[in-house]
C-alpha cells in the first residue's frame, strides 16, 4: 500500500501551487494515505492490452474554420476582473 | 407542487403575469431561507425580464416554451445579475462577463433565473457541506444533509420554490441530492448539453442537467438545453426527441452489485418495490452483473482529481478571483491565493490529481484508471446488448446527518458509489423518487440507458409516475 510522508505532501502542495499550513499538511497526509489505500485496488486488475479511455463520446479533432472571433467581452471588461490592474494591464508582484 | 406547464398556461391566459410569478417565487425563496439553499437572488434582473415578457405577451408575440417560468441555477453556472461563486472564497466577488450556453437556451424560451443555489465548493462533494458559505439543510429533515454537490438546487425544487432548477453532475451531483430530497434529477449523455459557462470540474464527465418535481418537466427543460454548441467541442448534434408514447415492454437489468448488504435495508426494499412496479407495467426485470462496479469509485477518484488539478490551475489570483494580500513574489501570490481561496476538499483533490499525474505514478494510477475505465465501459456495452435499461438505487442510504461524514473523505465518497459508474461511461441516468424511509426521508432509484437514449429514461419515468 502506498504511503506518503509529510515531505511528500509538501512536495504535492508545491506542485499544486498551494501554500499549506503545517497543521493542514498533517491532516492531508492522513487523508491522502487513506485515499491512496483505497484507489490502490486498481493494481489487482489485469489491463494488459486494454486501450485507455480519456474521452467517452468518440468525438475527435473537432475543427472550426480559422476565423477571428473577438468574443462578446471587451478587453477593458476582462481587465476590470483582475484584482489589480495598471494602465490597462494586469498587475502582478515582481517576478525576477 | 407547481409545474412548468401550469405556470406558463396561466400566464398566457392572462390569469397571472410573469412579474407576479417571479415575485411569488422570490417570496417563496425568502420564506425558505432557513434551509440556506440559495446563495443569492437576482431580484432586479428577474423582474426586468418578467416585465419584458409581459410586454411581449401583450403585443401578441411568441414568448417561448418556458415563458415567465422562474428557475434557479447552481452557483457554478455563469448567469448575469448575480455573482458566480462556485461556493468558494476564490470566486466570492466574481461577476461573470458571459452567460452559460444552457442559460442562454432557457432564456430564449422565456425562463427567468431568480437565484443561485448552494453547492460543495467547485462541486467537490456529496453533501453541500463543503460550501465556503454554509451548509444547506435537507428539505425533509433539517438535521440531514441536502446531498451534493447540487444540494441547493435539489432543495429549492423539493420545497416548490421553483418548478425546476439546474445542477451539474460529474459523478452523481444531480442524482444523489435528487434522491435525498424526493425529486427527479437527470444527468444527460455526456455531450448532450453544453458545458460552456459552467465552472469546470472534470472535463471528461461534467454534464449539465436539472431537477424537477415531475419527469415531464425535467424532460422539457433538457430538450431545450440539448444540442451542439460551437463553444463546447464535446457537444453532440441535438438527437433528443421526447417520446410521447409509453415505452414498449422493456428488458430491465437490476445491477446485483448495487443490492448488497452494504446498502441500507430500506433503500433495498424501495428498489425492489420499484422493480415490482416496472414488472406490473409489463416490463421484465432480471438481476444482472456489472463486476467492474467494484472498481468504479477508485477509477473515479483518480480520473476526476487529475482533471480537477488541471482545470483548477487557472485560479491563480492574477486575472480574476481572490488575490491574497501581502505576497512578496509571484510564487507566493499563487500559493497564498490558492490556500485562502480553496476549501480543504478542493485542495485534497488537486493534490491527489498532482500525485496520480506525476512521473513515477502516472502509469500505476492515471493510466491504469483510464484502462480500467475502458473495461467498465465494455461491461456496460455488453449489458446493453441484452437490456434496454439498468436499475440501481441512486444512493446506498437516505440522506445522512449533517457532520456525520465530514471527517472521513472515503466515507463521503462512498455516497456516490451508485452514480459514479454511469458518469465514467458517459451514459444518461435519472434519479426517480421511489418512496420514503420509515423516518420519512426520501429514497430514489436510478435508471440508466445507453448513450443517446436519454428519451427512453424520461418515457419510462413518466410511465411509472402515471402508474
Amino acid at each position: 500500500m502506498s504511503t506518503v510522508s509529510s515531505d511528500d505532501v509538501r512536495g504535492l502542495a508545491q506542485l499544486s501551487n498551494i501554500q499549506l499550513s503545517d497543521e493542514e499538511t498533517e491532516s492531508f497526509k492522513t487523508d491522502i494515505d487513506n485515499i491512496l489505500g483505497y484507489i490502490d485496488m486498481l493494481g489487482e486488475l489485469d489491463t494488459t492490452g486494454v486501450e485507455p479511455t480519456y474521452q467517452v463520446n468518440d468525438l475527435r479533432n473537432v475543427f472550426r474554420d480559422d476565423v477571428v472571433d473577438a468574443g462578446p467581452v471587451a478587453r477593458e471588461e476582462l481587465i476590470s476582473l483582475a484584482p489589480e490592474s495598471l494602465q490597462h494591464q494586469v498587475k502582478v508582484p515582481k517576478v525576477l | 407542487m407547481i409545474t412548468i406547464a401550469e405556470i406558463r398556461e396561466r400566464i398566457l391566459r392572462g390569469e397571472t403575469s410573469a412579474r407576479a410569478e417571479v415575485e411569488a417565487a422570490l417570496k417563496r425563496a425568502s420564506d425558505a431561507s432557513g434551509y440556506h439553499a440559495l446563495l443569492s437572488t437576482l431580484d432586479e434582473r428577474a423582474l426586468e425580464r418578467a416585465d419584458e415578457i409581459d410586454a411581449r405577451i401583450k403585443n401578441g408575440e411568441d414568448v417561448g416554451a418556458l415563458a415567465g417560468v422562474p428557475f434557479v441555477a447552481k452557483d457554478n453556472y455563469l448567469v448575469f445579475g448575480a455573482p458566480t461563486t462556485a461556493a468558494a472564497k476564490m470566486l466570492e466577488d466574481f461577476v461573470a462577463p458571459v452567460q452559460a450556453t444552457v442559460i442562454e437556451c432557457l432564456e430564449r424560451e422565456g425562463a427567468i433565473c431568480i437565484g443561485k443555489s448552494n453547492l460543495d465548493a467547485y462541486a467537490h462533494g456529496g453533501s453541500t457541506e463543503n460550501s465556503a458559505f454554509g451548509v444547506t439543510n435537507n428539505a425533509y429533515d433539517m438535521t440531514k444533509v441536502a446531498g451534493g454537490s447540487s444540494g441547493g438546487s435539489a432543495v429549492v425544487t423539493a420545497l416548490n420554490v421553483v418548478p425546476f432548477a439546474l445542477g451539474s453532475d460529474t459523478g452523481g451531483s444531480i442524482r444523489q441530492p435528487a434522491s435525498f430530497n424526493g425529486v427527479y434529477g437527470f444527468k444527460p449523455t455526456f455531450g448532450m448539453t453544453s458545458r460552456y459557462g459552467v465552472v469546470a470540474m472534470a472535463s471528461s464527465t461534467d454534464t449539465m442537467g436539472c431537477f424537477a418535481a415531475t419527469a415531464a418537466d425535467a424532460e422539457l427543460v433538457q430538450s431545450i438545453m440539448a444540442g451542439k454548441d460551437t463553444k463546447d467541442h464535446t457537444t453532440l448534434d441535438d438527437y433528443f426527441t421526447p417520446q410521447v408514447q409509453p415505452p414498449k415492454a422493456l428488458k430491465i437489468g437490476l445491477i446485483k452489485e448495487s443490492m448488497t448488504d452494504d446498502v441500507d435495508p430500506e433503500v433495498l426494499a424501495r428498489t425492489r418495490e420499484f422493480a415490482d412496479t416496472l414488472r406490473a407495467l409489463g416490463h421484465t426485470v432480471d438481476d444482472v452483473e456489472l463486476p467492474m462496479s467494484k472498481y468504479a469509485l477508485a477509477i473515479y477518484y483518480i480520473v476526476v482529481p487529475a482533471e480537477v488539478s488541471s482545470n483548477l490551475a487557472r485560479y491563480d489570483g492574477v486575472r480574476y478571483g481572490l488575490r491574497a494580500d501581502g505576497a512578496a513574489s509571484l510564487a507566493e501570490l499563487y500559493g497564498m491565493s490558492r490556500d485562502q481561496g480553496f476549501m480543504p476538499e478542493n485542495k485534497r483533490r488537486i493534490m491527489i490529481g498532482s500525485y496520480v499525474l506525476s512521473s513515477g505514478f502516472y502509469d500505476a494510477y492515471f493510466q491504469q484508471a483510464a484502462k480500467a475505465r475502458t473495461l467498465l465501459i465494455h461491461q456496460y456495452e455488453a449489458l446493453f446488448k441484452s437490456y434496454d435499461v439498468l436499475l440501481t438505487p441512486t444512493a446506498p442510504t437516505p440522506a445522512f446527518g449533517i457532520g456525520e461524514n465530514v471527517d472521513d473523505p472515503i466515507k463521503m465518497y462512498l455516497a456516490d458509489i451508485m452514480t459514479v459508474p454511469p458518469s465514467l461511461a458517459g451514459v444518461p441516468a435519472i434519479s426517480v423518487p421511489a418512496g420514503k424511509s420509515d423516518a420519512g426521508l426520501p429514497i430514489g432509484v436510478q435508471l440508466i440507458a445507453p448513450a443517446k437514449q436519454d428519451a427512453l429514461l424520461f418515457a419510462l419515468a413518466k410511465q411509472v409516475e402515471a402508474a
